[in-house]
């Protein structure tokens, strides 16, 4: 397939050799974890270094394609044997470790708990298992936190996040910032008051009443028990928190912006381009993939497609005897040249849509809509070649 | 496959990206088209609702954008103030600002509240019979089973208190698949696929909500039948598209490359599609084709609820 374009002087190859975090963001179904994935190959078999990839819930075919179908939150190297097969001699090491979720946070908890009672009763506390699998930013938390950690022992050169799924694409940004404010606020202080002295807070009275009410005052004590026992960890919690946001906004990180050009996810896009701006987050590039050969545009091409429908019986005629039956001839090139049309309007709509996101960072990036899927390492590379330059 | 709109209520869920939203508004406008009272529900309110339909943004009081078609946006926290209104018949309008505050706070630390009170308001309006039906645009796959386990989730952690009284009635309206079912929306691709297959696993073993269909959405049409498409190999065969081009009297390569993109596409969709039809026996799957269209707006959806209407047996 044709080859990615890209504004002169500026590839992903210049933005990765020059970073040391990437975080791979935008709406779902935009082909995130793969664009992950390829740079990352990418970068292992050309810029060289360790270069680890964090995805979450890859394809399982991906899975299977980096080797990574028994592993989980710890960091597997991709043997360079896969990429042997591909023939390439990558120049450094791919790893790779998909983010789990409830593990991350029990290895949160073992490490911030001051004490084995503490973190027992924790682990143990009935509200924690649901809190942390359905807390409404509980993956975005923890996906940030874990690139954090696995920064801060400075093992790779090169570290490439794929973003959970959110609801919002921007709201992993906010998540740590959010975090610390949990931990730190007025109410969770109160809540965790022993409940004799609450009831006697005038100002929490009809709080109180209201809650108890609704919920029965037995659940209210069980919250309050669980973040009693989660605010002794308050501090690491809180530091820790203020450490992930400095390190999104260091300089060594960078985010790129994958997207389609249908239309929800272009405004995605757009809203997310302008949450980083207002964060003085660096964009790094915007990577639009699946998008259809500009060729289907071509003025040519177009004429030619429209005089296949206009005209496919006295064109069938035309070509050589021998291929079938004149009306069944007829038929294959009014339908190629009605596809061909079909397609072009879905690839004007991408042009528009393309033209409105160009304006915004150094590096735009046009992948190609791939008419196959990726199952191996060297699909990873093809795709990886056609984001590189 | 008729029944699937004489159910009440119908929670439309799939991965990002592949139509959710569209699919949503197409079933409601399709119902309210053949005169069912409609309520479309917006649960993550991205304004998209509003897109499909070309019209002004939802909020959390309804309004009807069709005849026979209303539109609302799902917020808790005006979820809460109703419920407080209903229930408990509580004049709660002058201290609701500090007092929802304090409940987001709440809602976000004890796990199941804030869905809770989505899926009861949802719930609330069937069992009111405010509408006939009631098709909820709900969260992607990854988000929606928390959801519509919270009822069974609030009963196990909430012990007493007005909450756990009323997750009963949910529980029924939800369970009852005469009533309530989930439409997931998938586009013939290879992660679609793959988490609806998931999706339907969790349905199954977290949820007393029944799979009622699933949409497959973008369906690229097939070009040609097998004799047709060895000719179509033959026209790409030595000097037969020089005959073609002379006769044309423009190149037609590129023309060619365009049908055997759209052949390959198709093949590899019908590769995924056949993944999950295997997967998911005695599950009925409606097809959408793909539309080669420049509208994403209202025609777009009338469109789609033609389309559906079809595979529904509808004229």
């Amino acid at each position: 397939m044709s080859s990615a374009r890209t504004v002169p002087g500026t590839s992903l190859e210049h933005l990765l050799a020059a970073k040391e975090i990437v975080i791979c963001c935008g709406s779902g179904g935009v082909g995130k974890t793969t664009t992950a994935a390829a740079a990352a190959a990418m970068a292992a078999a050309h810029l060289g270094g360790k270069v680890l990839v964090i995805t979450v819930d890859p394809a399982r075919r991906l899975a299977t394609a980096l080797g990574l179908e028994r592993f989980g939150n710890l960091e597997t190297q991709v043997s360079p044997e896969l990429f042997r097969a591909a023939g390439v001699e990558p120049r450094g090491e791919l790893w790779a470790a998909m983010l789990d979720t409830k593990e991350s946070w029990d290895g949160l908890v073992r490490a911030h708990a001051p004490d084995p009672e503490t973190r027992d009763a924790i682990l143990a506390n009935p509200l924690y298992g649901n809190i942390t699998s359905r807390f409404v930013q509980s993956h975005d938390y923890i996906a940030m936190e874990r690139l954090y950690e696995i920064h801060s022992t400075g093992r790779y050169d090169l570290i490439i996040v794929d973003t959970p799924p959110t609801r919002n694409a921007i709201d992993f940004l906010d998540a740590s910032e959010r975090m610390a404010d949990f931990f730190s606020s007025r109410l969770l202080r109160w809540l965790t008051m022993p409940a004799r002295s609450r009831l006697v807070t005038a100002a929490s009275r009809p709080f109180t009443s209201v809650a108890d009410r609704i919920l029965g005052s037995q659940f209210l004590e069980d919250v309050a028990e669980f973040f009693l026992l989660f605010q002794r960890m308050y501090g690491g919690f809180v530091e820790r928190a203020r450490a992930v946001t400095r390190t999104l906004s260091d300089k060594r990180t960078t985010f790129v912006v994958v997207s389609t050009l249908e239309t929800a996810p272009v405004r995605e896009t757009e809203n997310f381009v302008e949450a980083l701006a207002r964060r003085r987050l660096h964009l790094g590039a915007i990577v639009l993939n699946k998008v259809l050969p500009g060729w289907f545009v071509d003025r040519a091409a177009t004429d030619a497609a429209q005089r296949l429908c206009s005209d496919a019986a006295g064109l069938a005629a035309a070509v050589p005897d021998g291929m079938g039956p004149p009306e069944q001839v007829a038929r294959v090139l009014h339908e190629v040249g009605e596809s061909f049309l079909n397609f072009q309007v879905v690839a004007k709509r991408e042009a528009e849509q393309r033209a409105e996101l160009a304006a915004a960072p150094d590096v735009v990036v046009t992948v190609p809509y791939a008419d196959h899927d990726i199952t191996d390492v060297a699909g990873l590379l093809e795709l990886g070649g056609a984001l590189w330059r | 496959m008729t029944d699937l709109l004489d159910r009440r209520l119908l929670f439309v869920t799939g991965k990002g990206g592949v139509g959710k939203t569209t699919i949503a508004a197409a079933l409601g406008d399709l119902a309210a088209s053949h005169g069912k009272r409609t309520l479309l529900c917006e649960v993550d309110a991205k304004g998209n609702l509003a897109d499909v339909f070309e019209t002004a943004p939802t909020a959390f009081r309804e309004r009807e954008i069709a005849p026979g078609l209303w539109a609302m946006a799902m917020s808790t926290e005006e979820s809460l103030k109703e419920y407080l209104r209903l229930q408990l018949k509580m004049p709660l309008l002058g201290r609701i600002g500090p007092l929802a505050r304090t409940f987001d706070f709440v809602a976000n630390a004890a796990p199941g509240i804030k869905e809770i009170l989505v899926v009861g308001k949802l719930c609330w309006e069937v069992h009111e019979r405010h509408y006939d039906l009631v098709v909820v645009d709900a969260p992607a796959s990854g988000h929606v089973v928390g959801q519509l386990a919270a009822p069974e989730a609030i009963r196990d952690l909430v012990k007493v208190g007005r909450v756990r009284d009323q997750t009963g009635w949910m529980l029924d309206i939800l369970g009852d698949r005469g009533q309530t079912g989930v439409v997931v929306v998938a586009t013939p691709e290879e992660m679609p696929v793959v988490e609806t297959l998931e999706l339907a696993e969790r349905l199954d073993a977290e949820t007393v909500v029944d799979l009622a269909a699933v949409v497959v959405n973008r369906v690229l049409p097939e070009l040609f039948t097998r004799s047709e498409e060895e000719i179509f190999r033959a026209l790409r065969v030595g000097d037969r598209a020089g005959a073609l081009d002379a006769a044309v009297g423009e190149p037609v390569g590129r023309v060619l490359d365009g049908a055997e993109l759209a052949v390959k596409l198709r093949r590899t969709r019908a590769e995924h599609l056949a993944t999950l039809r295997a997967g998911l026996p005695g599950v009925e799957l409606m097809y959408v084709p793909e539309l080669f269209q420049r509208s994403h707006g209202l025609r777009a959806t009338r469109m789609i609820a033609e389309a559906l209407g079809a595979e529904l047996g509808y004229e």
